[in-house]
């Protein structure tokens, strides 16, 4: 008898999701699963669910409706550190660590490591400096978290996920207070983490051709429905992005990459 | 920002070294802070320093053996545990609401502590059977049952410890409730409202080897979990949603966090009263001078809170001797100022 090995083929699976505050449904029905060492963008318009997505797939939301599958497993049956070991977090506009210094924050990434205690081995520290140096944050070690400007700190946050070292990383507009050519950056190393280092990324971008430079787009729609789940290009042809924002969305070529042109026209029914 | 490597990379160095560690800086400091406080306070009292000197230097002399040795060094090594304890407490509330203005007596403890001793002083006037009752509870039993008890009810009025914000708000409200009922209570007995006087000022001067040696223990019994713990009030600090997704059980760190604030300000309050201001000034004071992790906080600060509270014990037996000021004023003036400095420098700085 031969024996094969059963791995689900998704690193990251949704099923059915619905989620509600209150009365106001805000996820309808979404079913989508991430393949590893794919980046995917999670697009849609203000309010259309896409933290609340991302917040359900790591476990900080309990769906009223549908199950999260953690390579292949209900999230839910994952003991919390092993869970916390193959998924990091990264919040939307996390709040100023106070008082401790940059080492310290992303020393707290190797927390399903270290535990309580927090001795770290030789594998923690390296695994920090990597993700410190993967940020261009590794010269800032001693620094209070509170010196550092917006962007500097969304830097060393980032890191502080990196610094897990997981195998699904899903991260609440990574791009945040970023400068643009750091923007480029991190839209490189996100790639790179699923080309290359084999981890399911998926990360919520509200900039749209930095989003149409990924690998996989998820668009939810206003009513906090997925669209669709895709390739940029067959989010272009199925035009999911004008049904998500409810307003034509200009997509030019630039070369192979697709870019979008926002239309400065002032609609007819407006001042001037 | 570049890549990650493939390859090793150099490990470089992300803290501080400890020669450089400002948490040494501040064992040294409070240490001999806490040894110069014990021998002022073996010297200072109603007598004068040269005789205080004298008592010192022949131990076998049995006044001296009675004022040195059975009062003023309890009271001074327990005024010492008292601000410590505050200190840690104090520490705690402010890592777990992330609220710099936390203190140890937000969650009712300290109008709960007033409750407890306003019901003992009014009921022992009501009866005989009151009376006795009152006798085996005491003063302290029923601070400590009162301060334990508020935030018991803060906690069930919260519905748990989940929500921060309600958490506080119900803080809030119980210590509104027990302060008002306290002040009812006390419009009855003008002797009880006397001695409530003396309670609400803080007042080191009752501390004895037993109440020292049980403030140790308790203080001894939450720094050791404390600080074992305190990698989650790090953790705290990057959101909620950040540290439950490192692996913490939030619920769980809060309950048993709550569970030592209540012990230590619990303690603090049934054998001190109410002291204020070294709960909420230890934590800062440590904070200005360098960036901690919480362990290193939580031990610092316990040690500073350890010798503001000597401090001001010393200063107010000193002030106006032979007579003695409430240490709680001293606390208040001390810890008060300091505050009103930080902030104008603070607002120096812009």
């Amino acid at each position: 008898m031969m024996l094969t090995e059963t791995r689900p083929p998704e690193a990251l699976a949704a099923h059915g999701l619905q989620v509600h505050f209150g009365a106001r449904p805000v996820l309808c029905g979404v079913s989508l699963a991430f393949e590893p060492a794919c980046w995917t963008a999670v697009v849609g318009a203000n309010g259309a669910g896409k933290t609340t997505l991302l917040r359900t797939l790591a476990g900080l939301q309990q769906p009223s409706a549908g199950e999260v599958l953690l390579q292949g497993r209900p999230l839910g049956q994952w003991p919390r550190q092993q869970r916390a070991r193959r998924l990091a977090w990264l919040a939307q506009g996390a709040p100023i660590t106070d008082n401790l210094t940059v080492a310290e924050s992303v020393a707290l990434g190797r927390f399903p490591y270290t535990g309580w205690w927090g001795r770290e081995q030789p594998a923690d520290r390296e695994a920090m400096a990597r993700a410190l140096a993967a940020t261009g944050a590794q010269d800032w070690g001693a620094r209070r978290m509170r010196s550092l400007s917006g962007g500097e700190r969304q830097r060393v946050l980032l890191a502080r996920a990196l610094a897990v070292q997981a195998e699904v990383l899903l991260l609440d507009e990574p791009t945040t207070f970023l400068d643009p050519p750091h923007q480029q950056d991190v839209a490189r190393l996100l790639r790179q983490l699923g080309r290359g280092q084999g981890v399911t990324v998926v990360s919520v971008i509200h900039d749209l051709s930095l989003a149409l430079v990924a690998d996989r787009l998820a668009v939810l729609g206003p009513q906090g429905e997925l669209i669709g789940h895709g390739t940029p290009r067959q989010a272009l042809q199925g035009d999911w992005l004008t049904r998500a924002f409810g307003t034509p969305i200009d997509v030019i070529e630039h070369g192979q990459q697709p870019l979008w042109r926002p239309d400065l026209t002032p609609p007819p029914d407006t001042w001037s | 920002m570049a890549r990650p490597a493939a390859s090793p990379v150099r490990v470089p160095v992300l803290g501080v070294s400890h020669r450089h560690d400002p948490a040494l800086w501040w064992t040294l400091g409070g240490l001999a802070l806490m040894l110069a406080g014990v021998l002022l306070g073996l010297l200072v009292g109603t007598t004068d320093w040269a005789t205080s000197w004298q008592w010192l230097c022949q131990p076998g002399d049995p006044q001296a053996q009675l004022v040195l040795w059975e009062i003023r060094l309890p009271r001074t090594l327990g005024a010492w545990c008292t601000g410590a304890l505050l200190a840690l407490a104090g520490t705690i509330a402010q890592g777990l609401f992330r609220n710099p203005l936390a203190d140890p007596y937000l969650l009712g403890s300290a109008s709960g502590a007033a409750f407890g001793v306003a019901v003992v002083l009014v009921g022992a006037e009501t009866s005989i059977a009151a009376l006795a009752w009152s006798g085996r509870i005491g003063l302290t039993g029923a601070a400590f049952a009162g301060a334990c008890g508020a935030i018991a009810l803060t906690l069930v009025l919260a519905r748990g410890a989940l929500q921060t914000s309600t958490l506080l708000l119900s803080g809030v409200v119980v210590a509104f409730v027990l302060s008002a009922l306290t002040s009812l209570l006390l419009l009855v007995s003008a002797d009880a409202w006397r001695t409530m006087q003396a309670f609400l000022l803080g007042n080191t001067g009752l501390l004895g080897w037993p109440t020292t040696g049980l403030l140790a223990l308790v203080l001894g019994g939450c720094l050791l979990p404390a600080l074992w713990l305190a990698r989650g009030l790090d953790a705290l600090t990057l959101g909620e949603d950040t540290a439950r997704s490192l692996g913490l059980s939030l619920n769980g760190m809060r309950l048993v966090f709550l569970g030592l604030l209540s012990l230590a300000t619990g303690a603090a309050v049934a054998q001190v009263g109410v002291v204020g201001f070294v709960g909420l000034a230890a934590p800062h004071l440590v904070r200005q001078t360098a960036a901690m992790d919480h362990r290193r906080l939580m031990w610092c600060a316990t040690l500073c809170g350890g010798a503001l509270l000597q401090v001001a014990d010393l200063l107010s037996r000193w002030l106006v001797r032979p007579a003695e000021l409430p240490v709680g004023v001293l606390t208040a003036c001390l810890g008060g100022s300091y505050l009103l400095v930080l902030m104008w420098r603070r607002r120096e700085v812009g």
